[in-house]
């Protein structure tokens, strides 16, 4: 009897089996079917214009309960896809997932979160969604607001919240979910450092509490810091799967090429590069109907995603007379401020006058290497940028 | 050991209805409900009284045009008790309908990140709708009073049931309809126009009897609408319908209720990837 009770403990509580997920793009359209090209392409006997996707393939790994796994990779590797096929949210086209548990996901705090209605009400709303039991939120509620420091306004319409403010509420509520496997998609990226301080608190005494944990983060000190093991996932497949050291290491390799192609999309290729001791950023871009103002703007941030500098031409108020193209590349020569030795990550945007047409959802990563640093610099004491300094002693 | 959970995550069910998740997550229909009514009359004045309001309203318009005006029979009841209970057992369709139709897409945000049987949005919009008729009902029942207006017993019994087929109409159309416009927006300008047709198909403000042709009654018969319309009427009429009426339209609710469950739930385990 105690050999088997031992062998059902010993059974992974993720099994992931073969998973491939496939969509299909379609290249008229936008993001949903349009019922006359439907009815039109029917009536001409032509199909649609598809073409498949894999966005996962024949993915399969085990998680044993307790452990905590950092899944990593760049834009469009499959993450997300991953994330919601174990949260159920998406089926997969092939493949299967035993759960031994149940699974709550967290890919995004505060989903459902309604302005009209007040702290409370948002509380049990959010925490229903999440599957809490009302008795379970009722019997929590008053840690929930203590986590949240939000007791003041508890009866206050969330539309009257600073968004600090709405995001402890939103994190304060998932903080308190008791699943077996926890599914945490990128919450991190958000709020300021002392409160993402707090929430990777909470969530190393999840995993001490023997919980299983998911995590999927562009923070690789978060995913340092939280996960034993990792998966590295590429184009739709696993890289590598061993200790996150192992997996980080192989993560900003590949992350050195600094380049970033993107198809059917307004932008179609970003690439940022050391010169010497600047950065030279190129994009090109490709609109249906010309613009009259080219309207590039990036930041960069540190590995954690704390911005660090950014800017774009209308804010420099940089003139473009007489622009009027639909196509064309961009450079953006970065010579100040300099930036001392590391990893750093890029965020670009890009519209005209008016609007934005596009924005890159994931940093991209790149290097900076070779700087001529002051002596025994240490950029978590003396910051990311270099100052430029004359001494004058009298 | 905890209870032994385990579950398994596959392509794709093909479970009609799986009622046991339903009833795991059956706190969520009440959550949904409760947000729904709570954002509804959040910074009216009015509040709750908007949901007799507009019924008041539109009896008052309906009896002054087709009543007076147009001089249309009623079967023996005053006008505005006639159309008043027309346009209330009209309103759970129309109100639940347009509801329904719109509640995937609006709730696209929360359906793109966390699961639940998706059931539980169309069903709880229309449970909105319901809360709406209850709070009207309770007006109808004074205006009953006021004209002391005679009311058989039996309508404990065709109340419910007129209740409970309005409910299924707008549920069958509701989900069909909720599904569409996930994949095909187009249906965002079809509803109104649709809820609108079917409103002057369905004898709300006339009875059926004014149409001379008989083909023409059994061809409004089968709007889905039609038996809840006629059993809310019939303690207040005491004139049964022609029963020939009233299985027309009891199957053609029942089968839009199929038509509608069935396509929704065929289509939504792809809703986050269209939504």
């Amino acid at each position: 009897m105690l050999i088997l009770l031992d062998e059902i403990t010993m059974k992974p509580i993720l099994e992931i089996q073969d998973i491939s997920k496939k969509f299909r793009i379609s290249h008229q359209t936008g993001s949903y079917l349009n019922l006359r090209e439907r009815v039109v392409n029917a009536l001409k006997f032509e199909k649609n214009s598809t073409e498949d996707f894999w966005a996962l393939k024949d993915i399969s790994f085990e998680v044993q309960a307790g452990e905590s796994i950092g899944i990593i990779g760049r834009n469009g590797a499959g993450k997300s896809t991953l994330l919601k096929i174990l949260s159920k949210i998406t089926p997969p086209t092939q493949g299967r997932i035993i759960s031994r548990g149940r699974i709550a996901s967290l890919l995004e705090v505060g989903t459902g979160f309604h302005p009209e209605l007040t702290g409370r009400e948002n509380i049990f709303f959010n925490g229903s969604l999440l599957g809490m039991k009302r008795k379970e939120i009722e019997s929590r509620f008053d840690e929930i607001v203590d986590f949240s420091g939000v007791e003041k306004f508890l009866d206050t319409p969330l539309k009257h919240y600073s968004s600090g403010m709405q995001l402890r509420l939103a994190f304060a509520v998932a903080a308190f979910l008791e699943p077996e496997i926890l599914i945490i998609d990128e919450v991190l990226a958000v709020g300021d450092a002392e409160f993402q301080k707090k929430c990777l608190g909470k969530m190393e005494d999840v995993s001490k509490s023997g919980r299983t944990i998911l995590f999927v983060s562009h923070n690789m000190d978060a995913v340092l810091s939280l996960c034993k093991s990792g998966i590295l996932l590429k184009e739709g497949g696993i890289d590598v799967f061993g200790t996150t050291q192992d997996v980080v290491k192989k993560y900003h390799l590949e992350m050195d090429q600094n380049v970033l192609s993107i198809e059917n999309e307004v932008i179609k290729f970003i690439e940022i590069k050391q010169i010497d001791e600047g950065l030279l950023l190129t994009v090109k871009f490709n609109t249906k109907t010309p613009i009259d103002y080219p309207n590039l703007g990036f930041s960069i941030a540190d590995i954690s995603g704390h911005a660090i500098t950014g800017t774009n031409p209308r804010k420099s108020k940089r003139e473009f007379p007489n622009f009027s193209r639909s196509e064309g590349v961009i450079e953006v020569k970065i010579q100040s401020p300099k930036l001392s030795n590391g990893t750093y990550q890029l965020f670009v945007w890009f519209g005209d006058w008016h609007s934005n047409f596009f924005e890159t959802k994931d940093p991209i990563l790149f290097q900076i290497n070779d700087i001529a640093e002051e002596h025994n610099r240490n950029p978590k004491l003396d910051g990311y940028v270099i100052p430029h300094c004359e001494w004058t002693v009298s | 050991m905890q209870k032994d959970i385990e579950y398994i995550i596959e392509p794709t069910e093909k479970k009609f209805l799986n009622f046991a998740v339903l009833w795991q997550y059956r706190e969520l229909f009440y959550f949904f409900t409760w947000r729904d009514i709570k954002i509804k009359y959040k910074q009216t004045a009015l509040g709750f009284l908007w949901a007799i309001l507009q019924p008041l309203l539109m009896m008052s318009i309906f009896t002054l045009f087709f009543g007076r005006a147009l001089n249309i029979p009623s079967q023996n009841l005053p006008y505005p008790i006639y159309v008043f209970s027309g346009l209330l057992i009209w309103n759970i369709f129309s109100t639940g309908l347009n509801n329904a139709a719109n509640s995937m897409v609006n709730n696209a945000s929360i359906i793109k990140k966390i699961y639940f049987p998706r059931l539980i949005v169309p069903v709880s919009s229309i449970l909105v709708a319901l809360f709406d008729f209850l709070m009207a009902l309770i007006l109808f029942i004074s205006i009953l009073i006021f004209y002391k207006q005679p009311v058989s017993w039996t309508i404990v019994f065709y109340w419910p049931f007129a209740m409970l087929f309005s409910v299924i109409a707008t549920l069958g159309l509701g989900c069909w309809l909720a599904a569409l416009n996930v994949k095909y927006r187009d249906f965002r300008y079809v509803i109104p126009f649709l809820i609108q047709v079917l409103f002057f198909l369905t004898p709300v403000l006339y009875p059926i009897s004014l149409l001379k042709h008989p083909l023409l009654q059994y061809a409004l018969a089968t709007s889905p609408m039609y038996i809840a319309v006629e059993f809310f009427r019939l303690p207040l009429t005491n004139t049964l319908p022609n029963m020939d009426f009233v299985w027309i339209s009891l199957a053609s609710n029942i089968v839009f209720l199929l038509i509608g469950v069935i396509y929704f739930r065929r289509t939504e385990d792809f809703f986050a990837d269209f939504a």
